[in-house]
C-alpha cells in the first residue's frame, strides 16, 4: 500500500508554491520512478536553472554534514531558502541503508526555510544516487535559493557531483593521510574551494600548507583554488567560506556557464571512461589473464606491459559482449 | 556513470524514520533496530533525540511510510498526541506509527485506540516490528 500518484497540476499548484509535502512527494516520485515522474517533470519544466547549487563532498569523516550545518545557519541568517540533498550508501547486501545525515544537521529539524532531504545511493557508485541531479532540479524549480549536495563519504574517484554542483567544496581534515595523498588526482581535482575542516585540531595547519603545495600540482586549471580552514562545530572560517561561494556565483553568467558546462563534461566523460575501465578488469578472470598474470610471476613480462595488456584485453572482452 | 552494484533493489524501498524524544537518552535499542531494518532493506533515517514538530518535520521531508518512536523516560502520552495531531494537519494520516522503549500497558491500549499501529516494549524483537511493516507495505522477508 504507497501513496497514489498525483498529476501534472496538483505538482503545478502545490510544488511551484513551495508546498513542503508536494516537494517530498515530488522527490519521491523522481527517485522510484513511479506513475507520476512525468508529471513532476512536466511541472517544473522552465523553472529550474535559478538556485545556487553547492557540492560539498570529502572523505567520511571528514566533517561534510556539520559543515552543512554550519553553512545553513549563515545562509538562514540571510533569509535564504535552502535545501539540502544528503547521500548516504546503501547496504550492497540488503539494498538498506541508514541515512544518518540528518544527525549533525538537527538545529534546523523544524525551520520552515530549510528542506533536508535524505537519499541512499541505491548502488550508484560516484558519490551521489542516480536521482540526486534532477531532485536538485525540484528544489529549484520548488523556489529554494541555495541548495547544498551532501555525497557520500568519498575517496578519490567519486567526483559526479561536479556535474551539477556550480561550486564543488572539498572538506578535507588534518590527520587523514599525507601529501602523497593529496597529489592525486581525482577529488580534489574538483574542487572549487578547499576547506580544511577541524582547524581546531593542531595538524590543520600543516595539512593546509599540504593541501597549497598539492593543488598547484593536481589541479588542470589556470584559476587558483582557494583553501579555507573551518571549525564547524563553532562556525570559525564559515564566513569565509561563504564569501568564496558568493564570488563564484557572482560570476556565472551565461557565457561561463556553457564553458564550464563543457571543461566539466570533458572531466566527467573521461572520469567515466576510466571508472568504466576499472570496472572490466575488476571482473577479468579469463585464463587469458592468469596467462598474462603468470608471465608476470615468472619475470618474462614487465606490470606495465601485463597492464596494457590487460586492459586491451577487459576492452576486447566487453565490446565482444555488445 | 550508471554503474550499479548487486543488491541494488528496482522496487522502491520502505521509508522509515526512527527518533527518539529530546528528554530521552536510551538509545541503544532504537540503534540495534536501525541496523535490523536496514538489514530488512529498509531506508531508515536515523535521527537524534527531537522535539515532536522536529519528528514531524522530517517525516514530511522524508516522505516515510513508517515513524518508530521509542520512548524510555516517560512523556510518551503526549508525544504521541502531538506526533499524530501534527501529522493530521499536514495530511500524513498514512503514515504508519510504531512505538518503542518503555510503555505501561494501559497507555498501550489507549495510544493504539488513538492510531499508534504497534508497541514493542521489552521483550518484542525487531523481527516483529520488521514483519509488521512489511506486511503493510509489500517486499520479501529473508530470514
Amino acid at each position: 500500500m504507497r501513496r497514489k500518484p498525483r498529476d501534472a497540476d496538483y505538482y503545478r499548484q502545490q510544488l511551484l508554491q513551495g508546498d513542503r509535502v508536494a516537494l517530498a512527494r515530488a522527490i519521491s516520485a523522481i527517485e522510484n520512478e513511479r506513475a507520476d515522474t512525468r508529471a513532476v517533470y512536466q511541472a517544473i519544466a522552465g523553472h529550474a536553472n535559478r538556485a545556487h547549487v553547492i557540492g560539498v563532498t570529502g572523505a567520511p569523516g571528514s566533517g561534510k554534514s556539520s559543515l552543512v550545518n554550519a553553512l545553513i545557519q549563515e545562509f538562514r541568517a540571510r533569509g535564504q531558502k535552502l535545501g539540502v540533498v544528503a547521500v548516504d550508501p546503501s547496504s550492497p547486501f540488503s539494498g538498506g541503508a541508514i541515512l544518518g545525515d540528518r544527525i549533525r544537521m538537527s538545529d534546523h529539524g523544524a525551520d520552515p526555510g530549510v528542506f533536508i532531504r535524505s537519499l541512499a545511493a541505491r548502488g550508484h557508485l560516484g558519490g551521489l544516487s542516480r536521482a540526486t541531479a534532477r531532485v536538485v532540479d525540484v528544489m529549484d524549480a520548488a523556489g529554494m535559493d541555495i541548495i547544498i549536495v551532501e555525497t557520500v563519504g568519498t575517496g578519490q574517484s567519486e567526483v559526479e557531483v561536479m556535474e551539477i554542483a556550480q561550486s564543488v567544496v572539498v572538506v578535507c581534515a588534518p590527520g587523514l593521510g599525507d601529501e602523497i595523498q593529496a597529489v592525486k588526482a581525482g577529488i580534489l581535482e574538483i574542487a572549487d574551494i578547499l576547506v580544511v575542516n577541524k582547524a581546531d585540531l593542531p595538524d590543520a595547519e600543516r595539512t593546509a600548507r599540504q593541501l597549497r603545495d598539492a593543488a598547484g600540482l593536481a589541479s588542470s586549471r589556470d584559476d587558483k583554488v582557494p583553501i579555507v580552514k573551518t571549525t564547524a562545530i563553532s562556525s570559525e572560517g564559515v564566513a569565509e567560506l561563504m564569501q568564496y561561494l558568493d564570488d563564484r556565483f557572482a560570476g556565472f553568467d551565461e557565457a561561463r556557464r556553457s564553458d564550464a558546462a563543457l571543461e566539466r563534461m570533458r572531466k566527467i566523460v573521461t572520469g567515466a571512461a576510466s571508472h568504466r575501465l576499472s570496472e572490466w578488469l575488476q571482473r577479468l578472470d579469463t585464463d587469458e589473464f592468469d596467462t598474462i598474470c603468470n608471465s608476470v610471476l615468472r619475470g618474462e613480462l614487465d606490470i606495465d606491459d601485463a597492464a596494457i595488456a590487460s586492459a586491451r584485453l577487459a576492452l576486447t572482452i566487453e565490446s565482444e559482449k555488445d | 556513470m550508471s554503474t550499479e552494484t548487486p543488491g541494488a533493489s528496482t522496487d522502491a524501498p520502505i521509508r522509515v524514520l526512527l527518533a527518539k524524544p529530546t528528554h530521552d537518552c536510551h538509545d541503544r535499542g532504537v540503534r540495534l533496530v536501525a541496523r535490523r531494518f536496514r538489514d530488512a532493506g529498509f531506508e531508515v533515517i536515523f535521527t537524534n533525540f527531537l522535539l515532536t514538530e522536529e519528528i514531524v518535520n522530517t517525516a514530511i521531508e522524508e516522505d516515510v511510510d513508517v515513524i518508530g518512536v521509542s520512548v524510555s523516560a516517560g512523556g510518551h502520552m503526549p508525544i504521541f498526541e502531538d506526533l499524530l495531531s501534527g501529522l493530521h494537519s499536514n495530511g500524513l494520516d498514512d503514515v504508519m506509527i510504531l512505538g518503542g522503549g518503555v510503555i505501561p500497558h494501559d497507555d498501550e491500549r489507549t495510544l493504539k485506540a488513538m492510531g499508534v499501529a504497534a508497541i514493542f516494549g521489552p521483550g518484542t524483537s525487531a523481527e516483529d516490528a520488521r514483519n509488521l511493516i512489511v506486511q503493510k507495505f509489500g517486499g520479501t522477508v529473508e530470514a
